[in-house]
Order: structure tokens, then C-alpha cells, then sequence
């Protein structure tokens, strides 16, 4: 199974490990991950105001890519998931949006949403299986207390991120079982870490962040599993230290149990 | 050729300010057949009626054409003066010249010329009417009346009060409904049980009636007062004749975990059981899921200990044929399901409830006995926090539904009331998005709560509420009208749920071919003419089947029901509309295409011996059209691929020279 791959750009320097981990991953499970060419920053830093057509121009260029090399699109960070899968399907459904952004473009080569873009995790659950999964792992994580941490990008708007139930989701708790771990949940797992409000406003996104660490915590978790750059920094860095849970990333979890990290690290 | 009088009405100025009403008297007096045109102030008073009756007699009229309001104002007004005249009533056609024409016209040249388009169409299919005569059809002297909750109660109450039998047929083992499970009752506060149990002992009582409970429909057929019906009394594995409701048995039966859905599953009951104290009929009912004897044959106990010898494990569902000539549905509602809402963790915590298990949690006769307890820990909950609409007004999510569920701003208001007063240490919150109290001492109720009790309501909805280890609920809400987010640490969340109709009605609905809307609830024939009648003649609607509604209208709706089934059972015979559907039978390819499009059930197909032309005799599959049943939509002959369907009154000829009229150049 071949997939093009949009990794952007906190994936090439703060989370790395998301990336790599991922792409040792794949490889094991048999698919191939082709990373798209000269692809640029999603605009995940910019409003998401929806008349905003300039900071969606290189989601929409990515997404046009992906349609000419004839594959699904496969990302990994939940902030470009969510803005170029939310661009995608303004450029399906938005008339007006696709004609401002195709006119911005080449206009002789229109682009209406015809690429399929997929979360590595919808690729886990869909196309390898989390029984299939299940299957390959040489190194259960037999007796670990795993919590997912969604956050808000990776599944909201739910009738455009068409994922998972945004209020009860299961996809990562599901994961984490194929691994051989317990999943452990907790009402928080959903909620927003603040990561967005941490420069205007500190005390707020420490508040939040507090708030998903504690009920984590309290659910008697071993460590919080995300896959989101921006979630794993806000957690860790907004945390009082005392009673912190490690954060990390769920594709460096997934290798772990695949046995391709320790590989990975001799090599 | 027929002799056909023209009669143009003014109806004062609604059709004459726009249509020059001489004019259209005038032109068309030249029509083929017209042998007498006039127009008039009003046609449908006595003197315009007079006219008409005149004409008829002085010309020898075969045929009348009235220009004048939809037919669904005055046709049989006009009907009836032709037939006093001596003219067959469905000898007169009416030209809808008001609402279709001068109500809508501005331009009195326009209006003209189209009123006298619409007489000429008139006229056309007069030409070939013929007379028809409406049948006639008995009546049956019984109701029944489906679901015995209040509205279906107070139904057969009224019913049986005017003379005629009425049944009941209620699913569960006892009749009572929802009801059963309320503690007090808005506005008044009076204890549910204390005004209904004497109605199910009224209903037990009174000979007209007879419950058939712990049963169901299972087949209808027939048609308005000539319904039969198939009744499946499903096995209780006790003879009802012997058991004496001692409730012996309920103590003795070693099956004690089976979830009590009286009690909403707060509590258990056993594998035989008697739902609640005040049953009616006060029988026991063992359940085969979970009885030992019926699972593996090892116990017996109950048989046993039962001193009437009631206890019959070998009993089978039996099924009960009877005849009815007017059918009520009442088969109520059911709060929706909560599994798409885990934001408020209803799966997640016990002390999270809907407003139905908080009745329950507040009932004397409740698995607390009346004393409000956190369910998790059976501790004094101190905040509470009502959230109402969920799944009410939710109107693109998919996951509940569009409408007002009615109910539950009051029975809200009432639950805040009531932990305000027992419990003067409690915090209580209420979040809204409107509150809607409209109804008799409805709004001062409710201010009464937030006035007198202090309940906090606040407008806005909870976002999120999430357990915490210690057992607190944390509430996470906005306040709309201070624009800021609202934290609360409760320790109960009671969730007041949608209602929807109950999952039987769906299938009840395809056997009685009555219709439904989108969100299953049983449409009436009229939404504010005919409300309590379903489209479906001699179908008739009670409760909260046709919509929400609370119980003081619901028992308003159950009489009016009642009202309408007494006034069909009241009748010896049914005069049919005579303008139903037939079959040529030589031109029936027995496809069923009619038999599919019928929303009345009334096309059966046989097969029948026909002798063809060259002396053989050949069976051949047709339709047959029931006339007593045959409501003359006329779906059906826009159906038939072979023409052979046609509707007397209005045959496709009859359609086609109408057509053709307005076609016609000037």
C-alpha cells in the first residue's frame, strides 16, 4: 500500500520523533509512506477564519499533489490534519472558497477535493487493522496504564474531520489495546490543553493544561499518548513538575511495541 | 347532452373585486349544454341556495356548476341543495374562482379571463358526470384502543362511559405507562400515583372494558368499522384467572438480579415479579429470560410456594382474535437514548440521571423510598445541576431531534421546586436554552421556582461534564446573558431527554396504514381542524403518539379521541364515499403497481376465472378495490401502467376534458 505523506513542519524540528517513529512504523506494517515534494508549511499558525484564502493556499497545493500522484493522503500532526483536511473539504463543498483558491492557482487545473485525506491513525484502523495490528506487535506493552490525550484539532469539526465521535472517541483507546496496553480514560482526554491561549495568555493555558494532566493522573495513568506537537510541548511545559505524567507521542509508543526503535537507535 | 346551470357568486366583494363576476355569468350562458347562467351576492345563503334549488327545477337541470370557493369550503353545502332539489349530488361541480383565482389576482381583466377558464373546465367534466349513489357499511360496536398508559386510559374510560366494549391493549404487564413512574404531577404538585391508580382500578372495574395487558397487535385488517384484529396475550406462565397478586412469589424467587425496568434499572426486582404495588391487573409475570425453571428446568420454587397453584410454566402465548369498528392508538413515548451524549458522562457516572430515573429517585414508592440519594454512594447530593434540552431542538447534529419535547421545562421546574423545598441546603441549577411555559398556571410555576425556591436558572448549556476521582461531578458551562464560563462542582447532573415516539408505533403504523411524520409520530388528518383523527378513516389518535404533549393535554386529547370513536360507534351504518377507485378487470395486468402506491390498504389482488374470447376459460390475477376502505386519493390510476385503474368522480377522462378545456384557445 503506497500513501503520500505530509509530515510539516514542527514534524522536521521539535517533534521529530512523531516522524520518525512513524515512518519506521509504516515500514514494518508494510506501506509505504511517500513524502510529497517541495511541500509547504499547512498555515496551521494563521486564523482559521474561513474567508481566509492565502493561509490555505499551500494545504491546497499539497492536496492537488497528492490527486496527481494518484494516492490517499496520509498526515500525522493533528494541527495540519485539521487545516488541510477542513481546506480539503471547503474545496469540495464551498463554492465560493474553490473558486478564490483555484483563481489564485492555475485555474486550468481546477481542484475540487478529490484527494482523500486520512490520519496515520484512520490508516492503523482502517487499512492495516487493529487486529491486523495486533498481530505484528513483537513487544506488548502487557500491563501499561496508556492515557489518550485527543485534544481539540484532531477530531473537531466531527462532520468535517469524520474521524470519530468528538465526545465519546474510542480510536486511540482501541490503539492502544492492539498494543497490548490498558487504555485508561478520563473526561478531559477531549479537551483543549490551551496551547493557542499560551502566549496571550499563560495563566489560562496553564489551566487548562493542569486540568487534562490532574484528570489524568487521577485515572491512575502510566503516561499521556497524543499526536499532537503542540499538545505533548503544552502539557509537558505548562505542567507543575510534581506529579507531571511523560507525554509522548503515540507513533513512538507504536514502534515500541513493533520492536523498530531499538533497531532504529543501534542503526 | 346534459342541461347544466352556471351559478356565479360574488362572495360579497372577496371574488367580484377582481372578477367581473357578469362577465363570467354572461360568457359562459354560450357554453355547449348550458342552458341556464346567473350570478349572485352569495350563493351559499339560503337565498343563493334557493336560486339554485329554482333553476334545478325550472329547467330541468341535469348538471350544476357553482364558480365560486374551494370546494373544500362549500361542496357539500351545495351538494345538498341539488340533492333536495331532486338532482343527484355528484351531479355538481364547483369552480374554484376565490382562493385560486380572485384571492390571488390583482388585475380584474387577468381574473376574468381566468375565472371563465376555470368555469369552462367546470362544465367540461360535468358533461360527463354520472350519478353515483354512496354505499353503505356497518358498523362493529367496539373500540380498541392500543397502549394503556393515560391517554389510552382515559379514552376507553370515555368510551365505555357512553355504552360501547371497548379493549385495551397494553405490552407491558400492567397498564398505567409512564405515569406509574412520575411523582408529583405540574402544575398542582399532586402525587401522579394518587390521580391515576384509581382510573386503572375504574378501568379494571367497569364492564364495557376489557385489558388485554402483557399483549400486543399483531395483525389489523379490515377497514373503518370492520376492523379485525389479531391480539398476541403473550405467556406470563401464570393462569391471571388464579393468581391472587399475594405477591408470594416475588419473595421466594432465588433470581434476584435482573435490572427492575420500573425502577429504571436504580434497582433489581426477581425473575417473577409484580412491576409495582398498585398493578392492575395485580398479577404476577415470570420472566423467561431469567426464570431457572423455564431456562434449565431447575427450581420450581414459585409453583411451590404459590397457595392459588397459579404458577403454569408450561403456558404459551395465545392469540386472540376480535372485531372492532374504531381503533385509537396511544401508544405514548420513551425518553431518547443518551449514548450519543457522553459530554454530560451519563455512561460514565451513576449520579448523572435522566429526569425520569430522577422521579424514580424521588418516589416514595422509588427504590429510596422518596429520599433523595447520589446513586453511586448513597450519600445527600448538596448541588444539582438540571440541564434541559438534550436532544431537544438539536437541529443538524444527527443525533437528536428538531423538536420541542414539551414536557421538560415544566417537570424541570418542578424537580428544582421540590429538592428546594425538601432539601433547603441544596444549590440547585437549571441551564436553558428558553424556557417555555406556555399552559393554565404554567408561567407562574415556574417563576415560582426560580422567585420563591431560589433556583438558579441560567441560560446557557453545560459543554462537558466530567467525573472526578472523589466523586464530584465537575460541570463546565457558559452563561450566556453574563458572557462568561461557568465551573460547578455538583454532585448530581440530571439530564432532562428528549422523548420520541415509542420504537412500536413504526410497525403499529404500517399495519393500520396510518401515516407518520419524520420523526414517527402519527399525523392527524387536519393539523388544527382534525387533530385527533389520523388520515386513516375510523384511525384515531391519543397522546403523545400524535406529539409531545403533557398529561393535562394529553387527557384533553384522550376524550376528544374518545369523542370521535363514540361518534362512529354510534353509528349502525357508515355511508362510503362513492368517489373510489375500480379496476377494469379486462385490463388488469395483476402487477401490483396500485397495490404498493395505496396508503389505505384498500387494493387486494385475486385470482379470478375470466371466459376469453375463444370459449377457454383462463385464471387471471387482478386488483380489486375494497370500496369501504378506498379513500379516493387517486394514486393509484396515476399508478396503473394499463389504465385499467379509474376513480368514479374523477375518471381520467373526466381530468383529460378538464385539461383540455383550459387548453383550449379562446
Amino acid at each position: 500500500m503506497i500513501y503520500s505523506y505530509y509530515p510539516g513542519c514542527t514534524l522536521k524540528n521539535k517533534a521529530q520523533e512523531l516522524d520518525r517513529c512513524a515512518r519506521l512504523s509504516a515500514q514494518a506494517l508494510g506501506i509505504t509512506l511517500e513524502e510529497l515534494p517541495e511541500w509547504q508549511c499547512c498555515g496551521g499558525a494563521y486564523s482559521m477564519a474561513t474567508d481566509e484564502i492565502a493561509s490555505k493556499l499551500a494545504c491546497v497545493r499539497a492536496l492537488k499533489d497528492a490527486r496527481t500522484r494518484g494516492h490517499d493522503l496520509v498526515t500525522l500532526c493533528s494541527a495540519c490534519h485539521n487545516v488541510i483536511k477542513q481546506t480539503n473539504h471547503a474545496m469540495a463543498e464551498d463554492a465560493d472558497f474553490a473558486l478564490r483558491a483555484n483563481n489564485y492557482m492555475a485555474p486550468e487545473a481546477e481542484y475540487h477535493g478529490e484527494t482523500k485525506v486520512i490520519h496515520y491513525l484512520e490508516m492503523l484502523r482502517d487499512t492495516v487493522g487493529f487486529d491486523k495490528l495486533a498481530q505484528k506487535v513483537t513487544h506488548p506493552l502487557t500491563g501499561k496504564r496508556i492515557a489518550a490525550y485527543y485534544g481539540c484539532l484532531l477530531l473537531r469539526p466531527g462532520k468535517v474531520m469524520q474521524m470519530d465521535d468528538p465526545e465519546n472517541p474510542r480510536i486511540l483507546e482501541d490503539f492502544i489495546r492492539a498494543l497490548g496496553a490498558s487504555p485508561v480514560l478520563y473526561p478531559y482526554r477531549n479537551e483543549c490543553c490551551g496551547g493557542y491561549a499560551t502566549l496571550e495568555d499563560k495563566a489560562l493555558a496553564q489551566k487548562k493544561s493542569d486540568t487534562v494532566m490532574t484528570s489524568a493522573r487521577e485515572a491512575e495513568a502510566d503516561c499521556i499518548i497524543t499526536a499532537c506537537p503542540l499538545c505533548q510541548y503544552n502539557l509537558m511545559k505548562n505542567t507543575p513538575e510534581a506529579g507531571r505524567l511523560p507525554v509522548i507521542y503515540f507513533t513512538e509508543l507504536l514502534a515500541q511495541a513493533l520492536g523498530v526503535d531499538e533497531e532504529a537507535k543501534r542503526a | 347532452m346534459q342541461r347544466i346551470g352556471v351559478f356565479v357568486c360574488w362572495c360579497g366583494s372577496n371574488i367580484a373585486a377582481t372578477v367581473d363576476v357578469a362577465a363570467v355569468s354572461d360568457t359562459l350562458k354560450n357554453e355547449p349544454g348550458v342552458v341556464f347562467s346567473t350570478n349572485y351576492q352569495y350563493m351559499c345563503s339560503e337565498s343563493g341556495q334557493n336560486i339554485l334549488k329554482d333553476a334545478i327545477r325550472d329547467y330541468q337541470l341535469t348538471g350544476v356548476v357553482i364558480c365560486s370557493c374551494s370546494p373544500r369550503m362549500h361542496e357539500a353545502t351545495f351538494r345538498k341543495a341539488a340533492a333536495a332539489a331532486g338532482l343527484n349530488p355528484y351531479m355538481v361541480e364547483i369552480a374554484n374562482i376565490r382562493e385560486q383565482c380572485s384571492w390571488i389576482h390583482k388585475d380584474k381583466a387577468a381574473g376574468t379571463e381566468k375565472a371563465i377558464i376555470l368555469g369552462r373546465a367546470a362544465i367540461a367534466k360535468v358533461h360527463l358526470n354520472a350519478p353515483l349513489t354512496a354505499g353503505e357499511s356497518p358498523v362493529t360496536k367496539r373500540a380498541l384502543v392500543i397502549g394503556g398508559g393515560i391517554a389510552g386510559i382515559q379514552t376507553a374510560l370515555d368510551i365505555a362511559e357512553a355504552g360501547f366494549e371497548v379493549d385495551i391493549v397494553e405490552k407491558q404487564p400492567t397498564i398505567g405507562g409512564k405515569m406509574t413512574q412520575l411523582d408529583k404531577t405540574f402544575p398542582t404538585l399532586d402525587c401522579a400515583a394518587c390521580i391515576l391508580t384509581p382510573k386503572m382500578v375504574d378501568c379494571a372495574q367497569n364492564e364495557n372494558i376489557s385489558i388485554y395487558a402483557y399483549s400486543e397487535v399483531e395483525e389489523v385488517k379490515g377497514f373503518v368499522g370492520n376492523f379485525h384484529v389479531k391480539i398476541r396475550k403473550k405467556a406470563r406462565y401464570v393462569d391471571t384467572t388464579k393468581c391472587t397478586g399475594c405477591g408470594l412469589c416475588t419473595e421466594k424467587c432465588p433470581v434476584k438480579k435482573v435490572s427492575n425496568e420500573f425502577n429504571l434499572g436504580l434497582d433489581n426486582r426477581r425473575a417473577v415479579y409484580i412491576p409495582f404495588a398498585q398493578a392492575v391487573p395485580k398479577v404476577a409475570t415470570i420472566d423467561a429470560d431469567h426464570c431457572n425453571m423455564l431456562k434449565s428446568g431447575k427450581c420450581g420454587l414459585c409453583a411451590k410456594v404459590c397457595t392459588a397453584g397459579a404458577i403454569d410454566y408450561k403456558q404459551k402465548d395465545e392469540i386472540i382474535d376480535r372485531e372492532y369498528g374504531a381503533i385509537v392508538v396511544a401508544t405514548g413515548y420513551q425518553p431518547i437514548a443518551l449514548d450519543k451524549y457522553d459530554e454530560f458522562a451519563y455512561s460514565q457516572s451513576k449520579d448523572v440521571v435522566t429526569s425520569l430515573e430522577f422521579e424514580r429517585l424521588t418516589n416514595a414508592a422509588g427504590p429510596t423510598g422518596g429520599t433523595l440519594l447520589r446513586p453511586s454512594d448513597g450519600t445527600h447530593p448538596h448541588t444539582l445541576v438540571f440541564v434541559q434540552c438534550v436532544g431537544s431542538r438539536c437541529e443538524d447534529d444527527g443525533r437528536g431531534k428538531s423538536y420541542c419535547s414539551k414536557i421538560c421545562c415544566m417537570y424541570t421546574a418542578k424537580h428544582a421546586m421540590l429538592v428546594r423545598e425538601k432539601y433547603p441546603d441544596t444549590e440547585v441549577y437549571v441551564f436553558y436554552i428558553d424556557v417555555r411555559t406556555p399552559g393554565k398556571n404554567f408561567d407562574e410555576f415556574y417563576r415560582r421556582a426560580v422567585e420563591e425556591y431560589g433556583v438558579h436558572y441560567i441560560k446557557g448549556m453545560v459543554g462537558k461534564v466530567a467525573p472526578r476521582a472523589d466523586g464530584k461531578l465537575m460541570v463546565q458551562a457558559c452563561d450566556l446573558l453574563a458572557n462568561e464560563q461557568l465551573h460547578i462542582e455538583a454532585d448530581m447532573v440530571i439530564l432532562a431527554a428528549a422523548i420520541e415516539p415509542d420504537p412500536s408505533a413504526r410497525h403499529l403504523a404500517t399495519m393500520l396504514t396510518a401515516s407518520m411524520d419524520t420523526n414517527d409520530f402519527f399525523t392527524e388528518a387536519h393539523p388544527k381542524l382534525r387533530p385527533v383523527e389520523s388520515p386513516t378513516a375510523g384511525i384515531f389518535l391519543s397522546g403523545v403518539c400524535q406529539g409531545p404533549k403533557d398529561i393535562p393535554e394529553t387527557v384533553s386529547q384522550a376524550s376528544a379521541a374518545a369523542a370521535k370513536a363514540i361518534g362512529l360507534l354510534a353509528k349502525n351504518k357508515l355511508t362510503c364515499n362513492p368517489c373510489v377507485a375500480h379496476s377494469d378487470e379486462w385490463m388488469c395486468n395483476g402487477c401490483s403497481a396500485c397495490e404498493k402506491v395505496c396508503p389505505y390498504g384498500a387494493i387486494t389482488y385475486m385470482d379470478k376465472e375470466f371466459r376469453m374470447p375463444d370459449r377457454t376459460t383462463a385464471i387471471r390475477r387482478v386488483a380489486s378495490v375494497n370500496p369501504a376502505v378506498c379513500q379516493g386519493c387517486g394514486a393509484c390510476t396515476v399508478a396503473c401502467p394499463s389504465g385499467a385503474m379509474d376513480l368514479d368522480g374523477f375518471s381520467n377522462s373526466q381530468i383529460m376534458a378538464e385539461v383540455d378545456a383550459i387548453c383550449k384557445m379562446k
